[in-house]
């Protein structure tokens, strides 16, 4: 029996098959999954902001995109994880209000998801899939038994990254 | 000065907020009834400090679909706010204020939406009143925006607002009685230096 690890806001966890990792309506937030489809251990951080270094208050290290990645990078090895190996997939990253002009609540998500690419790239690991923009929350699971990126909307089909 | 976070917030504060909200509900009370023709009572029975990352939960089931109106605001007091509720309480207020009798199965179309905004921009209207007229200070909210989405999604923005600055966040829970109990709360997102402002208006020192 597979079971499913749940991953909230602000958090970051691994799994390895036949187990499914999660995290519920995601936002604004990026849910980034690292993937290593032989040993078949993933793991996934939920992320609220793109930079701990301009935060006072960054105890919380999977509260953004830099240490957060980082961490679970970390983690995800530990577990068997091969880095050359890994893949990440990312999903989230919506404006949730259609606010005008360039304030910090139109732009974040965007700025979130810039975030996952910019450090992909620092750490050499490929970004296979991504959802992430437009208006709408996301509840996503990566099923580490076939590596498949599963992401449910209100009123939205299924859709498999 | 300039260090303060919601940590530092004591239950005087909190206090104060609360009454505050009092406040405001009156005056929201006495906008909806008007707007609604209806008799209603609303009060604040609790307002509370919650962990960011506990937000999403703050509400209901993270995935359930709710209602989100946000606005911004401006001049003295700079940020936002964030008012909710769920799908069968905003069904039963746009209900009202159409005269129509639509269930909580439908999806709303545009004037439903147009009317919940309006709805939100005079609860949430009357609050920063009351906050503005205790504090004197000049508090300008723009234009409502909405969305109906899962109350993690919508969560989402007010927990990073206070992500930026802290570990907590702020919520005023309201309740709305007509004839049936209509759930609602309120998210007041002040940025950093804000604060320090509504609290020396209030003349409290932390």
């Amino acid at each position: 029996m597979s079971k499913v690890i749940k991953v909230g806001m602000a958090d970051l966890n691994i799994c390895k098959a036949p187990d499914v990792i999660t995290t519920l309506g995601l936002g604004s937030c990026i849910g980034l999954v690292f993937y290593d489809p032989v040993t078949k251990v993933g793991g996934m951080v939920h992320y609220m902001l793109p930079d701990s270094t301009k935060v006072r208050n960054n105890s919380n290290i999977a509260k953004f995109a830099d240490t957060g990645i980082n961490e679970l990078l970390r983690r995800v090895v530990a577990a068997g994880a091969n880095k050359r190996r890994l893949v990440a997939k990312i999903a989230g990253g919506a404006k949730m209000f259609e606010v005008s002009g360039l304030s910090e609540v139109g732009n974040i998500g965007a700025r979130n998801a810039e975030a996952a690419k910019a450090i992909l790239k620092q750490l050499g690991i490929r970004l296979v899939a991504e959802e992430t923009g437009l208006n709408y929350g996301r509840t996503v699971e990566l099923h580490c038994e076939t590596g498949e990126f599963h992401i449910k909307s209100v009123g939205k089909p299924l859709k498999i990254i | 000065m300039g260090n303060m976070t919601l940590e530092d917030v004591n239950s005087m504060y909190l206090d104060v907020l609360k009454e505050i909200g009092n406040i405001g509900a009156g005056n929201a009370t006495s906008a909806i009834a008007g707007m609604l023709g209806i008799k209603v009572d609303m009060n604040v029975p609790n307002v509370r400090l919650m962990e960011v990352s506990q937000l999403g939960m703050a509400v209901g089931a993270e995935d359930e679909t709710i209602v989100g109106i946000f606005l911004e605001v401006e001049n003295d007091i700079e940020g936002s706010m964030m008012f909710l509720l769920d799908i069968p309480s905003a069904w039963y207020l746009v209900n009202k204020l159409m005269m129509t009798d639509r269930g909580p199965e439908t999806p709303f179309g545009e004037m439903e939406l147009s009317a919940l905004k309006e709805i939100g921009n005079i609860i949430a209207g009357s609050y920063l009143s009351a906050l503005s007229s205790l504090t004197k200070l000049v508090i300008l909210p723009s234009v409502p925006y909405i969305a109906v989405d899962m109350a993690a999604s919508i969560l989402s923005v007010p927990a990073i607002q206070f992500g930026q600055f802290g570990d907590n966040a702020l919520l005023i829970q309201t309740e709305i009685c007509a004839d049936v109990a209509i759930n609602g709360y309120f998210i007041l997102m002040p940025e950093q230096e804000s604060y320090e402002k509504i609290l020396s208006a209030l003349g409290i020192s932390v």
